[in-house]
């Protein structure tokens, strides 16, 4: 992370910035304000839909680490998470067998769904010249489209068409929950979304392939000197990346929607990005920063609900807080060594 | 068909602006990846102005200031601060988009002032061109003076080579003088007041009013645009008009088929991809070194110092 002066000056520019805004469309910023914190931490059954939210955006954002390590800028991780939802659908659909079978299969598939959709942007950029954002962003869009035609096409509800998603999966398909102080809780995909962090961490911190993935990230034409096979490490980004996002779509699907839905992603791919932009693309700062983020993120649906506010408050918060971290520490940076400081390069 | 025609030179107008602000905006060496937002962002704004004021010039010029900024903020933040332009880019992407969310949520269902039809006499009475091309409103003739003027000023004029200069290489344009950074700020701006107004023609001419999902994805198509149209500006505007006839004909297609018209509008990404992948492609390469003819139409290469930092040794 920055220096801490600096971020907390930015942080509490946004917050200003945001209470602005509030005032703007008339709206009492303080009880707004609170109204995130309590609709995201304010009961039990909130903490838990706050940390089962927290879970994708964890295991998207670990993904991202490693994709950013790599210098890539993976904008396809919507459609890995679509994909791998995709995957875990199918599975859920298709498979019989007892709950926890079906579970791991749909883990599996997610990962594998992810994993060669992140591989095909890294084709198209490392064979194809076609660079990963744009590469990324087309296959978003071809995702997006497979999943309308899936919803509305081969899967759809029984009975009529529609795009509220396709039927609920049969209960052994559903990730179980732990249940305690009268509500469930999202054990599982917590846990697979720290472990990633904690994976990613030790992957970039202490392997060889997480120094010399490093290294390509940092400068690929030296790497390839020194004889690492450059494209190879990219593809290896991309496929962790990749499978990592295909997970989140399984917990999407299994332990959120219970169906596919054409929404599925929750938009916590470019939400990874900014937590990650903001992590200083570290690991270390992932797990924190996805948990605050999502809590804005699900305590905002609350202003709709009380004041009749847009929930895109949320995001507008949010982005006004990774620019202006990203703003406050380039400017500190800048005054403290000169001309010369590069900030927010992956 | 002269009907046809007309509806999808219509359709396509704000795309065209926007693709000429982009390309300018590229071409100096500056990659504003905010198009998505800033579109949205200035829609919004551009009909709450026209809305208030009720009179469509107000909002396209409240629009522009909009794009405008934020394409300000993208060129400032990499010029002084040397922050990544696809960094902030990217995040202003979010911001805006939310922020237009967030802001215009009163003012949905409402119906603002348009853009008034404008028939250039004469002209417009030529047989089948008039009523293609001279029986529009000022958007649309706006559209083609961007066009002209953006090749014009790119292949035929001093500073217009300067603009390229920067793009490509900024130490020798810098060698000869040329303030690298000033004018790719200026550019930038340029570029982004473009998109600006690109978003209020979508609220106050191609529909009346403002929603959410009024200018959805037409921002990363524009971006997808300017690279299958290789920085060119006749090429770019080809693939504007391109889409606009992907438009018009999902939108005649929607009865017959339902499941094409939802896919048409998907087409140009896979498209831009399948076209980087050829040009890239060795046997594109052998083409092009047989016939540079086929190479110069087709080829496409990106500005060479594209989002990069320029400094001063």
């Amino acid at each position: 992370m920055r220096a801490a002066a600096p971020t907390l000056i930015a942080f509490a520019a946004a917050l200003a910035a945001g209470i602005v805004l509030l005032l703007l469309v008339g709206a009492p910023p303080l009880e707004a304000l609170w109204l995130l914190v309590e609709g995201s931490f304010g009961s039990a059954s909130k903490i838990s839909a706050t940390l089962l939210a927290w879970s994708p955006l964890l295991l998207a954002s670990a993904g991202l680490v490693v994709t950013f390590a790599a210098g890539l800028w993976n904008i396809g991780v919507e459609g890995q998470i679509v994909i791998g939802a995709v995957a875990a659908t199918w599975v859920a659909r298709s498979l019989p067998g007892p709950g926890w079978a079906v579970i791991l299969a749909a883990i599996v598939a997610g990962a594998v769904g992810g994993l060669l959709w992140a591989l095909l942007a890294g084709v198209l950029k490392t064979y194809g010249g076609v660079h990963e954002i744009f590469g990324g962003l087309g296959l978003d869009f071809v995702a997006a489209g497979l999943v309308i035609y899936l919803v509305l096409g081969p899967w759809q509800r029984t009975g009529v068409a529609s795009t509220s998603g396709t039927d609920i999966f049969r209960e052994e398909a559903w990730m179980p929950s732990f249940e305690a102080l009268g509500t469930g809780w999202p054990i599982i995909p917590v846990a697979l979304g720290l472990i990633s962090v904690v994976v990613v961490w030790i992957l970039l911190r202490g392997t060889r392939f997480g120094l010399r993935l490093k290294a390509v990230g940092r400068n690929p034409r030296s790497a390839a000197l020194i004889g690492i096979p450059t494209n190879r490490y990219l593809l290896g980004a991309f496929a962790i990346g990749g499978a990592l996002a295909g997970i989140a779509g399984t917990v999407q699907v299994t332990a959120f929607h219970h169906k596919l839905v054409p929404s599925v992603s929750g938009g916590y791919g470019f939400l990874g990005i900014l937590v990650v932009l903001l992590a200083s693309f570290s690991a270390v700062w992932v797990a924190p920063i996805a948990l605050f983020f999502v809590a804005i993120s699900v305590g905002s649906t609350q202003l709709d609900l009380r004041l009749g506010l847009d929930s895109a408050f949320g995001g507008v918060l949010q982005g006004l807080i990774v620019l202006f971290v990203m703003i406050g520490g380039a400017w500190s940076a800048r005054r403290a060594s000169g001309e010369h400081a590069a900030r927010g390069e992956p | 068909m002269e009907n046809t025609l007309n509806s999808i030179i219509a359709a396509a107008a704000p795309l065209v602006i926007m693709t000429m602000g982009e390309t300018i905006t590229e071409k100096s060496g500056v990659v504003n990846l905010s198009l998505e937002g800033s579109l949205r962002l200035s829609a919004m704004t551009g009909f709450a102005v026209a809305f208030w004021f009720g009179h469509a010039f107000a909002g396209f010029a409240a629009a522009a200031v909009v794009g405008a900024a934020i394409a300000a903020i993208i060129a400032a933040t990499s010029i002084r601060l040397k922050l990544n332009q696809i960094a902030v880019g990217f995040v202003l992407t979010l911001l805006a988009a939310d922020l237009a969310s967030f802001l215009g949520d009163s003012f949905v269902g409402e119906r603002g002032p348009r853009v008034p039809a404008l028939p250039i006499p004469g002209l417009s009475e030529i047989p089948f061109f008039g009523k293609v091309l001279f029986d529009h409103d000022l958007v649309v003739y706006g559209s083609f003076v961007a066009i002209a003027v953006t090749w014009w000023y790119f292949y035929r004029t001093r500073p217009g080579l300067n603009l390229q200069g920067v793009g490509e290489r900024p130490e020798g344009a810098f060698a000869r003088g040329i303030k690298v950074n000033t004018l790719r700020f200026w550019y930038t701006v340029l570029g982004g007041a473009m998109v600006g107004i690109a978003g209020a023609a979508y609220s106050l001419d191609i529909k009346l009013g403002w929603r959410e999902t009024l200018t959805l994805n037409l921002g990363w198509i524009a971006l997808a645009i300017v690279i299958f149209g290789g920085w060119h500006p006749l090429r770019v505007a080809f693939g504007a008009y391109l889409f606009g006839a992907l438009q018009v004909m999902a939108f005649q297609l929607q009865d017959v088929f339902p499941g094409l018209a939802q896919v048409l509008p998907i087409a140009p990404f896979p498209l831009m991809i399948l076209a980087l992948v050829f040009v890239y492609s060795s046997w594109f390469r052998q083409i092009g070194d047989r016939y540079p003819r086929v190479r110069n139409l087709l080829g496409s290469e990106a500005p060479a110092a594209m989002g990069t930092v320029f400094e001063r040794e």
